[in-house]
């Protein structure tokens, strides 16, 4: 165990890592760096190359290029059962003709560690799978199973741990408890975790840093509310969470601020929060940054306004109501209001002005798709 | 968002759906079991009868039944040595067709990529010819002054006067060759249905490509080496062909002695109680067999 232990306290590093499945470039010249202990999560649609990553740490697939190390060891050619690494595979991969309780000793049994059964019970404890070790796979239910995939593999002391989807096949109530539940594993036992999902919500609740991922290179990486709050591409503005994106065209700069015009009304945007160079850009605002009240009524200063709005959709989903509100250019923003109750909702047709505090706002580059990283419907879920 | 208990009604509409089903599986099985009355059922109650018919009775003067248990006993008196060479010939066919089987079984499985299909072609392809005209066509094969004989003699694995026909390797090899795609199709079913992904997690989980064989590969592929070798050692045992073809009355197995006694003697109350001895004998040793291997989930 003691080679084990100095592993988890090693960073995982990709140098130059690429992957091309003939003329598709899979993974394209990846650098990055997991420090030890931290929940990383790679985050993108499917296709983007996260999976290939991940592949490639666990010895599955072999690079086109670059490098994989642990520490200063290259493992980039070692065979997947030399490495000090485990994987939770997207569909758990459990052996059906095992117990859970073999299941879970498996890989202590192959390095013929001696005291794997008081091992494996206590990480049945761990994984609250205490009474089921007699039973088979098919026995127990989804959750269930999940618990012993990541139980077979953490029992295993890997330096990084490597989640593929690994609540993908989970319902909306069980994933939420799940994610909880794995990160309070990861706390406790203070493992390095790579995990692979498409779904944002799910590496913001889980993941000390996200990596967002697409067409095989990293687009923006770094603490969650960071990414949320300051995206630097359209694709990651869209992919995690909602935007709006207004057309806008700078015209100069003012006490740190940028002063845009939009279509023929006065912006300002923090200069650290703009991404962009060019004369023409994306301004984005997240929905529910933005305050609508009736028109004309509030005159803000210290507030980026735009006048003209009219509400033409209303959707009441509980704890907010989401608007559409379109503006005089013919563009419809997004607008969410939390149900406070301490004002009535606005109804379809009524004109509306709609603010945002200038530091709330982005601002990246106009040769941009707009639409770079929005979910089509059959994507939810 | 608490269930509403569901309601009487559309209850009882599912339980009729249900029985109705029910029905139909059985009405499906209603061809099946009178061809298995007709032509297994009926038969071997006969078959039970006529072995305890009087034995001085002849073809032409017809039997009488004297309830002569007797028969049994003299038939193992008689042949057990016989029953002995079935089962050590099956036996021996049996394993040698496994380890022969198995890696061409494995290797359709996991290498053939898209050669697959025809390679399963090429498996069954022997079944386009008939049985009897192959097995004569190893007596070519291996008649003393055949190929494989003049060369296993150039090598020195055969002594120069030393041969194959006529012998129990002969007799075993037509075995095995005969029923050798009884065991590959079965094996290759699941092997075929073994995920890949386990193998990988095995891989994953510190075993080496041998250790993820014996530990994940082999046991999910148990099923198809016990329906393999079931489907392959019970004909064999019974198999008279490629003992009266490739072999001598040396190397005569139990269904030689039936197809004698049935055909040749018209001695029916001996043959009747040889088959039914070699059934129940197979039959007790299946159930053992199923039983060691532990395979409940039996495909």
């Amino acid at each position: 165990m003691a080679e084990n232990e100095a592993d988890a306290g090693k960073d995982l590093r990709l140098e130059r890592l690429t992957k091309r499945f003939g003329d598709f470039v899979a993974v394209d010249d990846l650098t990055l760096t997991v420090p030890r202990g931290s929940f990383f999560a790679l985050l993108g649609p499917s296709g983007c190359g996260k999976t290939t990553t991940l592949r490639m740490v666990a010895g599955l697939e072999d690079p086109s290029a670059g490098r994989v190390l642990i520490g200063d060891q290259d493992i980039t050619h070692l065979r997947p059962y030399k490495r000090p690494v485990n994987t939770v595979f997207q569909s758990y991969a459990l052996f059906p003709h095992l117990s859970i309780f073999e299941n879970v000793a498996f890989g202590l049994r192959r390095r013929g560690v001696k005291d794997y059964q008081q091992k494996t019970r206590d990480m049945l404890e761990l994984v609250q799978l205490g009474p089921y070790g007699d039973r088979k796979p098919a026995q127990l239910s989804g959750g269930q199973q999940q618990r012993v995939a990541l139980g077979r593999a953490l029992i295993n002391e890997p330096g990084v741990l490597l989640l593929d989807e690994p609540l993908g096949a989970l319902d909306l109530k069980l994933r939420r408890q799940m994610q909880i539940e794995l990160k309070r594993i990861q706390t406790e036992i203070d493992v390095t975790f790579v995990h692979v999902t498409h779904d944002q919500e799910e590496a913001m609740t889980m993941a000390d840093t996200i990596a967002v991922m697409n067409h095989g290179v990293i687009e923006q990486m770094g603490a969650p509310a960071d990414l949320y709050e300051n995206p630097v591409t359209t694709f990651v503005a869209n992919f995690l969470g909602q935007s709006n994106l207004i057309k806008t065209n700078v015209i100069g700069t003012s006490g740190g601020e940028i002063v845009l015009d939009c279509h023929g009304q006065k912006l300002a945007v923090a200069a650290a929060r703009s991404h962009a160079d060019g004369r023409s850009a994306w301004l984005g605002v997240r929905p529910e940054k933005i305050y609508a009240s009736v028109a004309g009524v509030e005159d803000r200063t210290d507030a980026d306004v735009l006048t003209g709005g009219r509400v033409t959709d209303v959707s009441f989903i509980g704890v907010s109501t989401q608007y559409l509100v379109a503006m005089p250019w013919g563009q419809e923003l997004m607008v969410f209001e939390q149900n406070t109750g301490s004002r009535p909702s606005f109804r379809n047709g009524d004109e509306v002005d709609l603010m945002w505090a200038p530091d709330h706002a982005f601002l990246l580059d106009a040769d941009q798709d707009a639409h770079a990283g929005m979910m089509r419907p059959e994507d939810r879920e | 968002m608490s269930a509403a208990p569901p309601s009487p009604a559309p209850r009882a509409a599912v339980d009729g759906e249900t029985s109705r089903r029910r029905g139909l599986g059985w009405l499906l099985l209603v061809p099946g079991m009178l061809w298995l009355a007709v032509f297994f059922l009926f038969p071997t109650i006969q078959l039970f009868f006529t072995s305890l018919y009087d034995p001085s009775g002849s073809y032409e003067q017809g039997y009488t039944m004297t309830w002569h248990v007797m028969n049994y006993v003299d038939a193992v008196t008689d042949t057990w040595n016989l029953f002995v060479r079935s089962f050590a010939y099956a036996g021996i066919a049996t394993v040698v067709c496994l380890a022969l089987s198995y890696p061409l079984a494995y290797a359709i499985a996991f290498k053939a990529g898209r050669w697959k299909n025809f390679l399963l072609v090429l498996v069954i392809a022997p079944f386009f010819t008939s049985f009897l005209l192959r097995t004569l066509a190893w007596r070519t094969i291996l008649s003393d002054q055949g190929p494989v004989t003049s060369f296993l003699q150039t090598i020195a694995v055969l002594p120069d006067d030393g041969r194959l026909l006529a012998t129990p390797v002969a007799v075993i090899a037509g075995l095995v060759y005969n029923f050798m795609p009884f065991m590959t199709l079965p094996l290759y079913a699941s092997l075929d249905k073994v995920d890949h992904r386990l193998i990988e997690a095995a891989g994953d989980l510190y075993s080496s490509p041998i250790a993820g064989f014996r530990r994940v590969t082999f046991p999910l592929s148990l099923p198809g080496v016990v329906s393999g070798t079931l489907l392959t050692f019970i004909p064999a045992c019974g198999d008279y062909i490629n003992a009266e073809l490739l072999g001598t009355p040396k190397q005569y197995m139990v269904g030689n002695r039936i197809q004698s006694a049935f055909l040749t003697e018209h001695n029916y109350p001996l043959a009747a109680s040889l088959s039914l001895i070699l059934m129940a004998v197979v039959v007790v040793m299946v159930v053992l067999y199923i039983r060691r291997a532990g395979t409940e989930d039996l495909v």
